[in-house]
Protein backbone atom coordinates (compact mmCIF):
# COMPACT_ATOMS: atom_id res chain seq x y z
CA UNK A 1 0.00 0.00 0.00
CA UNK A 2 1.42 3.36 -1.04
CA UNK A 3 1.65 6.02 1.62
CA UNK A 4 2.60 9.69 1.59
CA UNK A 5 5.22 10.37 4.27
CA UNK A 6 4.60 13.07 6.87
CA UNK A 7 7.82 14.58 8.26
CA UNK A 8 7.97 16.29 11.63
CA UNK A 9 10.10 19.44 11.79
CA UNK A 10 9.85 21.03 15.21
CA UNK A 11 6.38 22.51 15.54
CA UNK A 12 5.61 21.86 11.88
CA UNK A 13 4.65 18.91 9.72
CA UNK A 14 6.02 18.70 6.21
CA UNK A 15 4.27 16.77 3.45
CA UNK A 16 5.67 16.49 -0.06
CA UNK A 17 3.35 14.90 -2.57
CA UNK A 18 5.55 13.21 -5.18
CA UNK A 19 3.18 10.64 -6.64
CA UNK A 20 0.06 10.73 -8.76
CA UNK A 21 -2.75 11.08 -6.28
CA UNK A 22 -5.79 8.88 -6.44
CA UNK A 23 -8.75 9.08 -4.12
CA UNK A 24 -7.82 6.44 -1.56
CA UNK A 25 -4.31 7.85 -1.15
CA UNK A 26 -5.64 11.38 -0.69
CA UNK A 27 -8.19 10.29 1.90
CA UNK A 28 -5.52 8.35 3.80
CA UNK A 29 -3.29 11.41 3.80
CA UNK A 30 -6.14 13.45 5.25
CA UNK A 31 -6.65 10.97 8.09
CA UNK A 32 -2.89 10.49 8.71
CA UNK A 33 -2.28 14.23 8.88
CA UNK A 34 -5.04 14.89 11.38
CA UNK A 35 -3.75 12.02 13.51
CA UNK A 36 -0.17 13.30 13.34
CA UNK A 37 -1.15 16.88 14.24
CA UNK A 38 -2.86 15.50 17.30
CA UNK A 39 0.07 13.24 18.21
CA UNK A 40 2.79 15.92 18.04
CA UNK A 41 0.50 18.90 18.82
CA UNK A 42 1.88 20.52 15.69
CA UNK A 43 1.27 24.21 15.06
CA UNK A 44 1.56 24.17 11.31
CA UNK A 45 1.31 21.94 8.24
CA UNK A 46 3.18 22.61 5.03
CA UNK A 47 2.03 20.72 1.95
CA UNK A 48 4.33 20.87 -1.07
CA UNK A 49 2.50 20.12 -4.33
CA UNK A 50 5.23 21.25 -6.73
CA UNK A 51 5.42 17.73 -8.22
CA UNK A 52 1.65 17.47 -8.68
CA UNK A 53 0.60 17.82 -12.33
CA UNK A 54 -3.12 18.11 -11.82
CA UNK A 55 -5.47 19.07 -9.01
CA UNK A 56 -9.11 18.30 -9.74
CA UNK A 57 -12.16 19.22 -7.66
CA UNK A 58 -11.77 16.19 -5.43
CA UNK A 59 -8.14 16.93 -4.66
CA UNK A 60 -8.97 20.59 -4.14
CA UNK A 61 -11.63 19.58 -1.67
CA UNK A 62 -9.20 17.32 0.21
CA UNK A 63 -6.70 20.19 0.51
CA UNK A 64 -9.51 22.44 1.77
CA UNK A 65 -10.63 19.77 4.24
CA UNK A 66 -7.09 19.35 5.58
CA UNK A 67 -6.84 23.11 6.12
CA UNK A 68 -10.17 23.22 7.97
CA UNK A 69 -9.50 20.14 10.07
CA UNK A 70 -6.08 21.37 11.15
CA UNK A 71 -7.59 24.76 11.98
CA UNK A 72 -9.95 23.05 14.39
CA UNK A 73 -6.91 21.33 15.92
CA UNK A 74 -5.22 24.74 16.25
CA UNK A 75 -2.74 24.27 13.40
CA UNK A 76 -2.31 26.37 10.24
CA UNK A 77 -1.96 24.85 6.78
CA UNK A 78 -0.02 26.31 3.89
CA UNK A 79 0.00 24.76 0.42
CA UNK A 80 3.19 25.58 -1.48
CA UNK A 81 4.66 25.19 -4.96
CA UNK A 82 1.50 24.98 -7.04
CA UNK A 83 2.36 24.90 -10.75
CA UNK A 84 1.02 27.90 -12.71
CA UNK A 85 -0.95 25.63 -15.09
CA UNK A 86 -2.59 23.96 -12.11
CA UNK A 87 -3.58 27.33 -10.63
CA UNK A 88 -5.15 28.49 -13.91
CA UNK A 89 -7.00 25.19 -14.31
CA UNK A 90 -8.37 25.29 -10.75
CA UNK A 91 -9.89 28.72 -11.29
CA UNK A 92 -11.49 27.72 -14.61
CA UNK A 93 -12.80 24.61 -12.99
CA UNK A 94 -14.57 26.84 -10.47
CA UNK A 95 -12.48 25.88 -7.47
CA UNK A 96 -11.05 29.10 -6.00
CA UNK A 97 -9.43 27.31 -3.01
CA UNK A 98 -10.54 30.04 -0.65
CA UNK A 99 -9.68 29.20 2.94
CA UNK A 100 -6.39 27.57 1.99
CA UNK A 101 -3.23 29.60 2.54
CA UNK A 102 -0.70 29.31 -0.28
CA UNK A 103 2.89 30.34 -0.81
CA UNK A 104 5.17 30.18 -3.84
CA UNK A 105 7.78 27.88 -2.33
CA UNK A 106 8.71 26.01 0.84
CA UNK A 107 10.83 28.89 2.20
CA UNK A 108 8.03 31.41 1.91
CA UNK A 109 5.56 28.87 3.23
CA UNK A 110 7.67 28.41 6.36
CA UNK A 111 7.84 32.18 6.82
CA UNK A 112 4.07 32.42 6.51
CA UNK A 113 3.54 29.64 9.06
CA UNK A 114 5.98 31.23 11.53
CA UNK A 115 4.27 34.60 11.13
CA UNK A 116 0.87 33.02 11.77
CA UNK A 117 2.02 31.20 14.89
CA UNK A 118 3.74 34.35 16.14
CA UNK A 119 0.48 36.30 15.81
CA UNK A 120 -1.37 33.51 17.59
CA UNK A 121 1.11 33.59 20.49
CA UNK A 122 0.96 37.39 20.68
CA UNK A 123 -2.85 37.17 20.85
CA UNK A 124 -2.69 34.67 23.70
CA UNK A 125 -0.27 36.88 25.61
CA UNK A 126 -2.50 39.93 25.26
CA UNK A 127 -5.45 37.82 26.38
CA UNK A 128 -3.67 36.66 29.54
CA UNK A 129 -2.43 40.18 30.28
CA UNK A 130 -5.98 41.50 30.37
CA UNK B 1 -21.96 22.36 -34.21
CA UNK B 2 -18.60 20.69 -33.85
CA UNK B 3 -19.99 17.15 -34.00
CA UNK B 4 -21.10 17.53 -37.61
CA UNK B 5 -17.59 18.49 -38.60
CA UNK B 6 -15.66 15.59 -40.10
CA UNK B 7 -12.67 14.52 -38.09
CA UNK B 8 -9.85 12.23 -39.10
CA UNK B 9 -8.88 9.73 -36.41
CA UNK B 10 -5.13 9.24 -36.35
CA UNK B 11 -4.90 6.70 -33.55
CA UNK B 12 -7.17 5.24 -30.94
CA UNK B 13 -7.17 3.08 -27.85
CA UNK B 14 -9.84 1.89 -25.41
CA UNK B 15 -9.01 1.99 -21.71
CA UNK B 16 -11.26 0.08 -19.35
CA UNK B 17 -11.91 1.67 -15.98
CA UNK B 18 -12.75 -0.90 -13.33
CA UNK B 19 -11.23 0.53 -10.18
CA UNK B 20 -10.06 3.82 -8.78
CA UNK B 21 -6.42 3.12 -9.49
CA UNK B 22 -7.08 2.82 -13.25
CA UNK B 23 -7.47 6.60 -13.21
CA UNK B 24 -3.72 6.97 -12.70
CA UNK B 25 -3.04 4.79 -15.75
CA UNK B 26 -5.60 6.69 -17.83
CA UNK B 27 -4.05 10.06 -16.92
CA UNK B 28 -0.64 8.70 -17.90
CA UNK B 29 -1.88 7.57 -21.32
CA UNK B 30 -3.70 10.82 -22.06
CA UNK B 31 -0.56 12.68 -21.05
CA UNK B 32 1.47 10.62 -23.54
CA UNK B 33 -1.03 11.32 -26.33
CA UNK B 34 -0.95 15.03 -25.53
CA UNK B 35 2.84 15.00 -25.70
CA UNK B 36 2.69 13.15 -29.01
CA UNK B 37 0.82 16.02 -30.66
CA UNK B 38 2.95 18.55 -28.74
CA UNK B 39 0.06 20.03 -26.81
CA UNK B 40 1.18 22.84 -24.50
CA UNK B 41 1.42 22.36 -20.75
CA UNK B 42 -1.61 24.50 -19.89
CA UNK B 43 -3.93 22.79 -22.38
CA UNK B 44 -2.63 19.41 -21.31
CA UNK B 45 -3.29 20.23 -17.65
CA UNK B 46 -6.82 21.35 -18.52
CA UNK B 47 -7.49 18.20 -20.54
CA UNK B 48 -6.14 15.93 -17.80
CA UNK B 49 -8.16 17.72 -15.14
CA UNK B 50 -11.36 17.47 -17.20
CA UNK B 51 -10.70 13.77 -17.83
CA UNK B 52 -10.07 13.26 -14.14
CA UNK B 53 -13.41 14.87 -13.25
CA UNK B 54 -15.32 12.79 -15.80
CA UNK B 55 -13.72 9.51 -14.87
CA UNK B 56 -14.38 10.23 -11.21
CA UNK B 57 -18.05 10.74 -12.02
CA UNK B 58 -18.00 7.46 -13.93
CA UNK B 59 -16.57 5.53 -10.99
CA UNK B 60 -18.73 7.11 -8.32
CA UNK B 61 -22.05 6.81 -10.19
CA UNK B 62 -21.63 3.84 -12.53
CA UNK B 63 -18.83 1.92 -10.80
CA UNK B 64 -17.00 1.23 -14.04
CA UNK B 65 -16.83 2.14 -17.70
CA UNK B 66 -14.68 2.67 -20.75
CA UNK B 67 -12.70 5.55 -22.15
CA UNK B 68 -11.90 5.79 -25.85
CA UNK B 69 -8.80 7.93 -26.40
CA UNK B 70 -8.20 9.26 -29.91
CA UNK B 71 -5.86 11.64 -31.63
CA UNK B 72 -8.03 13.47 -34.14
CA UNK B 73 -7.39 16.03 -36.84
CA UNK B 74 -9.93 18.48 -38.24
CA UNK B 75 -10.23 19.34 -41.92
CA UNK B 76 -7.95 22.29 -41.29
CA UNK B 77 -5.50 19.71 -39.95
CA UNK B 78 -5.61 21.03 -36.44
CA UNK B 79 -4.77 18.20 -34.09
CA UNK B 80 -6.49 17.41 -30.85
CA UNK B 81 -7.37 14.72 -28.37
CA UNK B 82 -10.87 13.28 -28.28
CA UNK B 83 -11.99 11.30 -25.25
CA UNK B 84 -15.24 9.34 -25.11
CA UNK B 85 -16.41 8.24 -21.67
CA UNK B 86 -19.03 5.51 -21.77
CA UNK B 87 -20.72 3.84 -18.83
CA UNK B 88 -23.78 1.72 -18.16
CA UNK B 89 -24.63 3.45 -14.94
CA UNK B 90 -27.92 4.94 -13.73
CA UNK B 91 -27.79 7.78 -16.28
CA UNK B 92 -28.72 11.40 -15.71
CA UNK B 93 -32.40 12.39 -15.54
CA UNK B 94 -31.98 16.11 -16.12
CA UNK B 95 -28.83 16.98 -18.01
CA UNK B 96 -29.33 20.76 -17.89
CA UNK B 97 -29.61 20.52 -14.11
CA UNK B 98 -26.50 18.31 -13.92
CA UNK B 99 -24.58 20.90 -15.94
CA UNK B 100 -25.29 23.60 -13.34
CA UNK B 101 -22.47 24.63 -11.03
CA UNK B 102 -22.90 23.24 -7.55
CA UNK B 103 -25.65 20.75 -8.39
CA UNK B 104 -24.93 17.25 -7.14
CA UNK B 105 -26.80 14.09 -6.26
CA UNK B 106 -23.72 12.55 -4.70
CA UNK B 107 -21.34 13.78 -2.07
CA UNK B 108 -19.19 15.82 -4.44
CA UNK B 109 -19.03 19.59 -4.90
CA UNK B 110 -21.00 19.46 -8.13
CA UNK B 111 -18.20 20.99 -10.16
CA UNK B 112 -17.40 17.91 -12.22
CA UNK B 113 -19.53 18.29 -15.34
CA UNK B 114 -19.75 22.09 -15.63
CA UNK B 115 -16.08 22.41 -14.62
CA UNK B 116 -14.95 19.85 -17.19
CA UNK B 117 -16.98 21.66 -19.87
CA UNK B 118 -15.17 24.93 -19.17
CA UNK B 119 -11.78 23.24 -19.53
CA UNK B 120 -12.20 21.67 -22.98
CA UNK B 121 -12.92 22.85 -26.54
CA UNK B 122 -15.90 20.57 -27.27
CA UNK B 123 -18.18 18.95 -24.72
CA UNK B 124 -21.12 16.69 -25.56
CA UNK B 125 -23.17 14.64 -23.19
CA UNK B 126 -25.86 12.05 -23.86
CA UNK B 127 -27.63 10.10 -21.18
CA UNK B 128 -30.56 7.77 -20.83
CA UNK B 129 -31.86 7.09 -17.33
CA UNK B 130 -31.32 3.44 -16.49
CA UNK B 131 -29.08 2.85 -19.51
CA UNK B 132 -25.97 4.94 -19.02
CA UNK B 133 -24.11 8.06 -19.96
CA UNK B 134 -21.73 9.01 -22.74
CA UNK B 135 -19.57 12.11 -22.60
CA UNK B 136 -17.39 13.20 -25.52
CA UNK B 137 -14.75 15.89 -25.09
CA UNK B 138 -12.20 17.32 -27.50
CA UNK B 139 -9.27 19.50 -26.61
CA UNK B 140 -7.50 21.08 -29.58
CA UNK B 141 -3.76 21.39 -29.43
CA UNK B 142 -4.01 25.19 -29.46
CA UNK B 143 -7.52 25.60 -28.17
Amino acid sequence: MEKIPILKMGDFLLVTIQVDLYDRLALNLEADLVGTINKYQSKGVLIDISAVDIVDSFMGRILGNIAQMSKILDAHTVVVGMQPAVAITLIELGMPMSGVFTALNVERGMELLRAKIFTDDADTETDSAE
Amino acid sequence: MMQTQKLIVLSNEVITILKEHDVVFLRGRISQYADKIQMGLLNKTKLLTAASELVRNMISYAGQGKVLCEIVASIGLEKGIRLTFTDRGPGIKDISLAMKDGYTTGKTLGLGLPGAKRLVSVFEIKSQPGKGTTVVIIKWKNG
